[in-house]
């Protein structure tokens, strides 16, 4: 009689779809007393590796660690630290900390997500830039301050936003023809 | 007096209680009703809604009742003008971010939400402000999602967790923007969902509801008849419950009346589910009988819920082999409706259109998958209407459902034995099969009918039975956590079980996710109401004079006439399939 069992498979594909030391990390805990405590201390792990969590990756994760799905992506979605979606080459982060806000932030969002596209918390399609705020860089005799990577520019008038993106742009042009 | 009694006052009346009871549960031995949302007796405390909050003196909060114990010296007030305009106010917060479209709801004076309005006083509304917005997620068979509706109390969430052991449900994101769904909230089918409806049940608004079939069924009945013929059939246990939704007794057995409406709807045939038990009987006693024999693994699972039915493909798939092949008692009955009947009369099996009434939202799923159709893809079953639906079109057609004089059942295929009626109770699919069973071993036609040992609405029950001096090993579980008691039992070999039935849902169909909602009295899992809409089945069962399936002769003239032999090849084409694993697959 062939099995009808699918374990076999869902296993080698969760395992197949997470990084090694995680899949370890996984099974060193199954078993023990509230092994599902770890289900934190994993997605880290997962978004230290990739950068986000995929719905693959957390499938990967519900099926290996064996707590339910439904729990792993309430967890995911429920702390801020975790990024749902992949992150771009670039990383923008927009202080919204006082200082900077009273100088104009809300404007420099406006247009960095006017000229991007996106809201804060999204990625551009062709994966360059991610957009996020900050609270407080402890930057504020430059406010306002927007982070790219971990450059900090300020003060910024919204005019420059366009000059900084292409800088950026030229820069990784260059990097890739050398 | 013992060290484990409490003495305390609410409302300045001295009572005693045993240790570790809660404020709430000693208001009602006074016969004060603390007002509730989250809370329910048989899920575990969630403490979110806040609506049963009390005043405890020496505190100068309020305590919320459902989740503080009594102590002794304890003196509480239940009722004061600032805990009225304390609940009154939570419940105003409540209705802010509510769509308030009560008139227009499905839950319309059945919502606990809107009585609890009305009770504490919300006249006018107090705090207008931002107001959540989601889409409806529509996109399952069977479950129906409004995530505007749901007030975050999360029974649906413990109910699917502690009652049915599938873990589908979560609260995702934060603060405002919370909301409850399965991963990802993604499509409802896609996921680990198995289709109970349980959490509709237990919903106390509209959040979560069945997948409407009513429009499609009033558009067939609205059609010519030389292009339909229409064809019902209702499930044994609609006949002990809708009686409800009409003012009836709980557990008032009201068949004649069912067939009546049914046919005043329009309807040009009403058949009867039961047929289609009697038949499933037939065929999975003679499964059961071979596998005595030797041939394919042991314990048999039935297969009848189609709740438990998702379940074993995406949580329990190593155990297809165990689960018998037979075709629900529904989707037998739609499958000779198309068939056999439809060649008797003349018709081509697409110009019948079949209509399940059913205790069941998963039967919605059932009648959708490609197992149950036609080899052009013609569906078996075309509308599964729950006995709520079916109730608010009786109602909406203005048929006065308690005066109407009784009908019957179309022949020959609303013939049956009272076995079949008591499928709709858990451990009836065992009686029923055992009935017949034993009169096969033993070829004593007068053989036991009364099986006590699986009657009754615990979640997990077995027995052995010694028949034809051949031990025999049974269990029967409701309620898919027990499913999995016994799932686990078997894997391991700690259990050497003959026969196994499982029902999906706690309490078996008779307290199904489409049955009605329970008056406001009552909790929608007291174990109460699936015992008196069962007590209802049993006392059809013994008042009629056919009580084994194999004695029907309607089953005994279709298998001469029709389909040869139980589990023969004609049998096994249209009254068997298959399971395959289901994805994802659920965590245990």
């Amino acid at each position: 009689m062939t099995s009808t069992d699918n374990w076999p498979e869902i296993k080698a594909s969760a395992e197949a779809a997470l990084p090694a030391d995680v899949v370890a990390f996984i099974a060193a805990q199954a078993g023990t007393e509230h092994s599902e405590s770890q289900l934190i201390a994993i997605l880290h792990m997962v978004q230290h590796h990739s950068g986000w969590l995929s719905q693959d990756q957390m499938g990967a994760v519900a099926q290996l660690a064996q707590i339910p799905l439904a729990k792993v992506t309430g967890v995911a979605t429920f702390y801020h630290y975790f990024r749902l979606q992949p992150r771009g080459r670039h990383m923008i982060n927009v202080c919204l900390g006082t200082a900077c806000y009273v100088k104009g932030a809300d404007k420099i969002s406006q247009r960095l997500m006017d000229n991007l596209g996106i809201a804060f918390g999204e990625t551009t399609k062709d994966g360059m830039w991610s957009l996020e705020s900050t609270r407080c860089l402890g930057t504020c005799g430059l406010a306002p301050v927007v982070m790219i990577d971990d450059q900090v520019h300020g003060p910024v008038a919204p005019g420059e936003v366009g000059l900084i993106l292409e800088k950026y742009l030229k820069k990784d042009k260059a990097a890739a023809k050398a | 007096m013992t060290a484990d009694m409490i003495t305390l006052t609410i409302d300045g009346e001295p009572l005693q209680v045993p240790k570790g009871t809660t404020v709430l549960k000693a208001a009602e031995k006074l016969g004060i009703h603390i007002p509730r949302l989250c809370y329910h007796p048989k899920l575990s405390l969630e403490g979110a809604c806040r609506i049963c909050v009390v005043q405890v003196e020496g505190f100068t909060s309020f305590l919320t009742a459902c989740s503080h114990e009594v102590w002794e010296g304890m003196s509480v007030q239940t009722n004061s003008p600032e805990i009225r305009l304390a609940r009154r106010d939570i419940v105003e917060l409540l209705l802010d971010n509510h769509p308030m479209d009560c008139q227009t709801c499905d839950r319309d004076g059945n919502c606990e939400l809107q009585r609890q309005a009305y009770r504490l006083g919300v006249r006018e509304r107090h705090f207008e402000g931002r107001r959540k917005r989601h889409p409806i997620d529509d996109r399952s068979e069977s479950v129906v999602r409004t995530p505007e509706k749901c007030i975050l109390c999360g029974r649906c969430i413990r109910v699917c967790e502690e009652v049915q052991g599938v873990h589908n449900l979560s609260q995702h994101g934060r603060g405002f923007e919370t909301v409850v769904g399965p991963a990802d909230l993604g499509p409802m089918d896609e996921s680990a969902c198995i289709q109970c409806g349980q959490c509709i049940n237990v919903c106390p608004t509209a959040a979560f509801l069945e997948k409407d079939h009513t429009e499609r069924v009033w558009q067939a009945l609205a059609l010519p008849r030389e292009q339909k013929h229409l064809v019902v059939q209702p499930a044994p246990s609609i006949r002990a419950a809708i009686g409800e939704c009409f003012g009836m007794p709980i557990g008032t057995p009201v068949t004649g009346k069912l067939i009546t409406a049914l046919r005043r709807l329009g309807f040009d045939a009403v058949f009867d589910t039961n047929f289609g038990a009697d038949l499933t009987i037939i065929e999975e006693a003679h499964e059961f009988l071979r596998r005595l024999g030797g041939e394919g693994p042991l314990p048999l699972l039935t297969s009848c819920s189609p709740g438990w039915v998702s379940f074993l493909e995406k949580f329990y798939p190593e155990m297809i082999p165990h689960t018998s092949t037979c075709k629900s008692p529904m989707s037998m009955l739609s499958t000779l409706a198309k068939t056999h009947y439809a060649e008797k009369k003349g018709l081509r099996p697409d110009q019948i259109y079949m209509v399940g009434i059913m205790p069941c939202v998963a039967k919605k799923f059932e009648a959708a998958r490609p197992e149950h159709a036609m080899a052009d893809g013609t569906p078996y079953t075309d509308a599964v209407l729950t006995t709520r639906e079916l109730a608010w079109m009786i109602k909406s057609y203005g048929i006065d459902f308690e005066h109407l004089p009784d009908g019957e059942f179309d022949r020959p295929l609303g013939i049956s034995s009272g076995a079949a009626d008591i499928f709709g109770a858990t451990g009836g699919v065992m009686e029923a099969a055992l009935r017949t069973a034993a009169v096969k071993l033993t070829g004593d036609e007068l053989g036991p009918l009364v099986f006590e040992d699986v009657r009754g609405v615990t979640g997990l029950k077995e027995a052995s039975l010694t028949i034809a001096g051949r031990e025999i090993n049974i269990a029967v579980s409701n309620g898919l956590t027990n499913a999995k008691t016994i799932m686990e039992a078997i894997k391991h070999g700690d259990k050497q079980y003959h026969l196994v039935e499982i029902m999906a849902c706690p309490g078996g169909c008779v307290a199904g996710g489409g049955q009605p909602y329970p008056p406001f009295d009552m909790d929608v899992l007291d174990p109460e109401l699936g015992r008196m809409r069962a007590k209802a089945l049993y006392s059809i069962d013994s008042g009629k004079q056919l009580r084994r399936s194999h004695e029907n002769p309607a089953i005994e003239h279709l298998y001469n006439e029709f389909l040869g032999v139980p589990n023969g090849v004609k049998a096994h084409e249209l009254l068997h399939t298959h399971y395959h694993a289901r994805l994802p697959r659920g965590i245990k």
